[in-house]
């Protein structure tokens, strides 16, 4: 437990960067974890495949939140080959708990991942199963 | 076995009846297991996990089928548990008892066999916004097949049903009150024999959702009046897979069956059947035997603890919890603020926390409690909440664990602060 409210995640949480929304967003997606109601919105502005800026909100357990926070500070400059190159496990490695072994908050922890490649896929046109998340 | 017949239990027997559940007897992150979550599942006692096992390994076969010694045997104690949980809510009848898997299956039974028999557009069905998904969706789909309409018994600002929107939404269209007993968020224990009196005065049928009001106190179906009780066993200190529908036998005799198959006939040609009486006719299938015999099991182990007894521990439990949690800076209690026409649930949120987090550092303390929206997303929208965190009490639950709950929320909050 204490491994999982480590002081990153705990200041991403209460001070998590990047929020807000884009006032042309050329992404804009949400999605929701239905088990506990975590809800994460991601706007994106891309130039040339480049993603230029990002913004997000949301509400949510602090894993969530935290996820968000450190994901987008990530993203810009990236190319969107880049960003749908990100793995589950490279999500795990930023955010850097153990929850491997944990179902039910591993999902938390995924789902700013998961809003970013749908909102992404939806952009490019591409489908995206859900056996993925 | 339990030699003090004390209106309540003292600290005596929580520690004797805490010993007959083994599951009770572990550590979890290196504390005491506090399991504060009896309102999604009970844990079991030794006499019910042995039940269940001595069927398995000594006379399992099926029911009302063979010939043989076993099968005799197997039929006899599924019938003995019919009986058994007929004594337990007071039906008249084992008759009147229907084997189920839970409460969602006993409630879904009614809204398809009496529901598709009995409404028609226009007609009207009322529930209450606290109600569990299971209480509320089964109704949505019944109202979709048929036309009916949903009306809705708000809730006032303590969390209790506004019984004066009755005089008003209770008409002649009214076909169908269907509630729960006790909130599975709230706590709030439901008027339901005044309710149910109130709808048979318009011709209306009751049914109650039981799922967390037969497990923690005396339910009696004849004193309150009502036509149709659901429960589920694995609330109760039985197994998981078993469930009841009580029913008044005028109404399931004149219902339609709901599944279709083996046991529920009588006689069967290439075209057409005739059905079983009751509780058979509404039994399609091989049930869960060894769960069924099992809690006849738990339904003789409450008894013998005392359902009065269980209730007035659990009330005092919770009336401490109240108090406790009420000194808890950033705290906020959903329902009911004292212990009047209220059980052992207690759903919170803890400011600037988010429900799930609560929970995740309480399991680090060893204390097993829920996070989300228990089955009542319309109930959180009308709180405006989107998760609370939810303690609840059975009678193996003990004051020092309420003491952990407060010290480990205390943690939580200066952990975000």
């Amino acid at each position: 437990m204490d491994d999982m409210y480590r002081e990153l995640i705990l200041e991403h949480n209460k001070h998590p960067h990047n929020v807000g929304t884009l006032d042309h967003p050329d992404v804009s997606h949400e999605e929701t974890n239905p088990l506990c109601g975590d809800r994460i919105k991601i706007d994106l502005a891309i130039e040339s495949g480049i993603i230029t800026d990002v913004r997000f909100v949301g509400r949510g357990c602090a894993i969530s939140q935290a996820s968000a926070s450190l994901l987008t500070d990530e993203l810009k400059g990236k190319s969107l080959d880049e960003v749908r190159a990100l793995t589950n496990d490279d999500m795990l490695d930023l955010i850097g708990i153990p929850l491997d072994k944990n179902p039910v908050r591993i999902k938390c922890a995924l789902l700013p991942l998961k809003t970013l490649k749908y909102g992404i896929y939806q952009y490019l046109g591409e489908h995206v199963e859900d056996d993925d998340f | 076995m339990y030699p003090t017949m004390t209106a309540t239990l003292d600290q005596f027997d929580i520690l004797s009846l805490r010993r007959e559940f083994p599951i009770l007897q572990q550590e979890i992150n290196g504390a005491p297991l506090a399991f504060l979550d009896s309102a999604a599942s009970s844990q079991k006692p030794g006499c019910v996990i042995d039940c269940l096992e001595d069927y398995y390994r000594r006379y399992n076969a099926n029911v009302h089928r063979g010939v043989y010694k076993l099968s005799e045997e197997a039929t006899f104690a599924f019938e003995r548990a019919r009986g058994k949980v007929a004594r337990f809510v007071n039906a008249r009848s084992p008759k009147e008892i229907i084997f189920v898997r839970n409460t969602t299956e006993a409630i879904n039974l009614v809204a398809r066999a009496w529901g598709d028999a009995n409404l028609k557009a226009g007609d009207r069905i009322l529930l209450s916004v606290m109600e569990h998904h299971s209480n509320l969706v089964p109704w949505q789909m019944l109202a979709q097949r048929t036309g009916a309409q949903l009306d809705f018994l708000q809730i006032d600002g303590d969390g209790r049903l506004i019984l004066d929107d009755l005089e008003r939404l209770l008409t002649e269209q009214t076909k169908m009150v269907a509630l729960t007993h006790q909130s599975n968020v709230l706590g709030t224990i439901n008027p339901v024999q005044k309710i149910a009196a109130r709808a048979h005065a318009v011709g209306a049928v009751m049914l109650v959702d039981g799922a967390q009001s037969v497990p923690h106190m005396p339910v009696d179906v004849q004193a309150l009046g009502i036509d149709f009780l659901a429960f589920s066993g694995h609330k109760m200190c039985g197994p998981t897979g078993i469930g009841v529908l009580w029913g008044r036998r005028a109404l399931l005799e004149a219902m339609p069956p709901f599944l279709g198959g083996g046991s529920m006939i009588k006689i069967v040609s290439l075209h057409e059947t005739t059905y079983a009486d009751l509780p058979a006719r509404f039994e399609a299938g091989t049930p869960a035997i060894g769960e069924a015999i099992a809690l006849g099991e738990a339904c003789d182990f409450l008894s013998d603890v005392g359902m009065q007894r269980i209730h007035a521990h659990e009330i005092e439990l919770t009336g401490y919890a109240l108090e406790r949690l009420a000194g808890v800076q950033g705290l906020t209690i959903y329902g009911p603020q004292d212990t009047s026409m209220r059980g052992g649930a207690i759903s919170f949120t803890l400011d600037g926390v988010h429900p799930h987090d609560v929970a995740a550092i309480l399991d680090g303390e060893g204390i097993a409690v829920r996070a989300g929206h228990h089955c009542c997303q319309p109930l959180h929208a009308l709180l405006d909440i989107p998760a609370t965190t939810r303690a609840s009490f059975y009678l193996y639950n003990t004051p020092e664990e309420v003491e952990r709950l407060v010290a480990a929320l205390e943690k939580a909050r200066q952990l975000f602060l």
